[in-house]
């Protein structure tokens, strides 16, 4: 009997690389949001967290979708049948959920970086991507304000809710290098404007952190060693988890339609 | 159904104000709708709250089996529909608790209610889902079940009741076809999605058929639900309309009803079923279905893990209030 792989290898272009990079982003962190349905502490944040997640996985088949027409794949292509190596998305968005603070915490960090850089891909010399772009930011602009308005009632809430929130910042902290990183694939984007620079939203990202901390009456974490990897597909032992709930039934019956 | 309250008996205390009643009926039966501010029996209201709170838990228990399969859809376009419809039907229980508070009862106390198993829920989610062709027949006939219990409902007497169930019901249609259509496409797939389907229908058919709760002839409902116009049709009415609308279904997708009496009668037009085994349901009722133990724990931990948060939020507010206070002195 002979067994074939059911797994897919992508020609990576730059443009196809950058666009894989951003809807594995949206595509896992809206996966671990799923994952709140029904567990959420209200019944009211169950429905936003559903949203937010709907919101993400949304963003991920526009990307999915571009990034396949220039390879010739489909979105379920591109989302089922990559292997953990071929995933390029943040560490951030894999880490585990946490209690309710950490990903709370994961929100506002990720939704503080990628907002802006959705406003600044927006003008865009790629009308696909100025047209994701447009309609992600609506989105991103929301779970910013959401995630932000949380993460100050949780740390100036109670004396729990205050620790929990710091430790789910300390722990993410390190994760949040990775969002300003540029190699030479994105650089010739950036170049081309095709891409925003990551590296020029740094600053915007850091007071909009340190204006929602201090309402929050949090520390923001000291700037130390910073984790790396997943825009190459070094990930962190989670990722595999992850994909192998989310594909498991396409890998179980290749060909199949659903 | 998911508000198999109507089967047990409200005990009706003897009428407050005979006149006032009377006049009560009279407005009922000219169709006209009853508000929160309106006069209303004390029986009416116990009614309504025990049906509307056991149709909210419906929805938030029913929010478990399904949510067990977001992480495992096998395609974007499902996960994304799955996602919205689990979302959905926290909603409808987010309307339905508010319909119940209009009633003078406070989610806090129906949720309370919920958690300590005194209230009850729809018995159909003490099922579990296996496969993901349990997805597609839950929609296709939990759902399916449910509607037909439904419209009726947007007619219900108590207007907060009846509006909110106008925007369920156009939800609840919307995922019984995405349900059918999932059946479809497995029923057309490969002869592994083929035998998920049937396999799934065998093991969901018989407690769908009894969410409609027991036969009219031993049914404990009340006459007053009918008079009231809380309930129009009977459980056996509608149990057969869900069959006749569900068997085409099946059989044009090639399809079984896992029920060897199923046939045809011309006479009747209607689909006859076979014997149902009500004291699986009486049993699944009293907590020994597969799944009442998990359902109840999961929400009670879920409430449990929530608590810090939701004192978070209360905290909070305190002090917003403090300081405005405190600025406005």
């Amino acid at each position: 009997m002979s067994v074939t792989t059911t797994s897919i290898a992508v020609d990576e272009t730059p443009l196809v690389l950058h666009l894989l990079r951003r809807a594995d982003d949206a595509l896992i962190l809206g996966h671990r949001l799923s994952e709140w349905t029904g567990n959420a502490p209200t019944l009211e944040e169950d429905l936003a967290l559903a949203n937010i997640a709907l919101d993400l996985i949304g963003q991920s088949r526009a990307l999915f979708d571009y990034a396949g027409s220039l390879c010739g794949l489909d979105e379920d292509q591109l989302a089922y049948r990559r292997d953990a190596r071929q995933y390029r998305n943040l560490l951030i968005t894999e880490q585990l959920n946490g209690d309710f603070a950490c990903t709370i915490a994961r929100q506002f960090l990720y939704s503080a970086f990628i907002d802006p850089y959705w406003r600044e891909a927006m003008s865009s010399s790629d009308a696909t991507i100025a047209a994701i772009a447009a309609k992600a930011e609506k989105e991103t602009a929301y779970h910013l304000r959401h995630a932000s308005e949380w993460l100050i009632r949780l740390g100036d809430g109670t004396g729990e809710s205050h620790r929990r929130a710091q430790a789910g910042l300390e722990e993410l902290w390190p994760f949040t290098g990775e969002f300003f990183e540029v190699d030479a694939p994105d650089q010739s984007l950036i170049d081309a404007g095709t891409i925003p620079d990551p590296a020029e939203l740094h600053d915007g990202w850091s007071s909009r952190i340190n204006t929602i901390l201090a309402r929050a009456t949090l520390t923001r974490p000291k700037d130390s060693w910073m984790q790396t990897g997943g825009r190459t597909g070094r990930h962190s032992e989670h990722l595999g988890h992850i994909l192998a709930e989310l594909q498991y039934l396409q890998r179980s019956h290749p060909g199949a339609k659903w | 159904m998911y508000t198999q309250a109507l089967n047990t008996k409200e005990t009706v205390t003897a009428a407050e104000d005979p006149a006032r009643e009377a006049r009560f009926q009279a407005r009922i039966d000219a169709e006209d709708r009853i508000e929160p501010n309106d006069w209303m029996p004390e029986a009416y209201r116990r009614t309504l709250v025990r049906q509307i709170s056991q149709h909210a838990h419906s929805e938030i228990i029913g929010m478990q089996p399904e949510g067990n399969w977001i992480t495992r859809a096998p395609s974007l376009r499902r996960k994304a529909a799955l996602l919205a419809k689990v979302q959905d039907e926290g909603g409808h229980g987010l309307y339905l608790y508010a319909a119940a508070e209009t009633l003078g009862v406070s989610r806090e106390e129906v949720t309370d209610q919920l958690l300590s198993g005194r209230a009850k829920y729809s018995s159909i989610f003490n099922y579990p889902t296996l496969t993901w062709a349990d997805i597609g027949t839950i929609g296709w006939l939990v759902d399916g079940a449910a509607i037909m219990n439904q419209i009726p409902l947007c007619r219900c007497s108590y207007g907060p009741y009846a509006r909110a169930m106008i925007r369920i019901c156009r939800e609840e249609s919307f995922h019984q076809r995405q349900g059918y259509e999932i059946m479809v496409t497995l029923a057309n797939g490969t002869p592994e999605q083929k035998e998920m389907a049937q396999d799934a229908l065998n093991r969901w058919w018989w407690p769908s058929l009894m969410m409609f709760g027991p036969p009219d002839t031993a049914s404990q409902h009340s006459d007053k639900s009918m008079q009231w116009k809380i309930k129009r049709f009977s459980n056996d009415e509608l149990r057969q309309k869900f069959i006749d609308a569900t068997v085409p279904q099946a059989r044009h997708i090639g399809l079984t009803m896992p029920d060897p009496d199923m046939r045809f009668n011309e006479a009747t037009g209607h689909w006859e079923h076979g014997p149902i085994d009500w004291e699986e349901f009486k049993r699944v009722i009293a907590g020994g279905g597969p799944c009442n133990r998990q359902r109840l724990t999961h929400r009670n931990k879920v409430h449990a893990e929530g608590a810090w948060v939701r004192e978070a939020a209360l905290a909070f507010a305190e002090k917003e209030r403090a300081r405005t206070q405190q600025k406005a002195a």
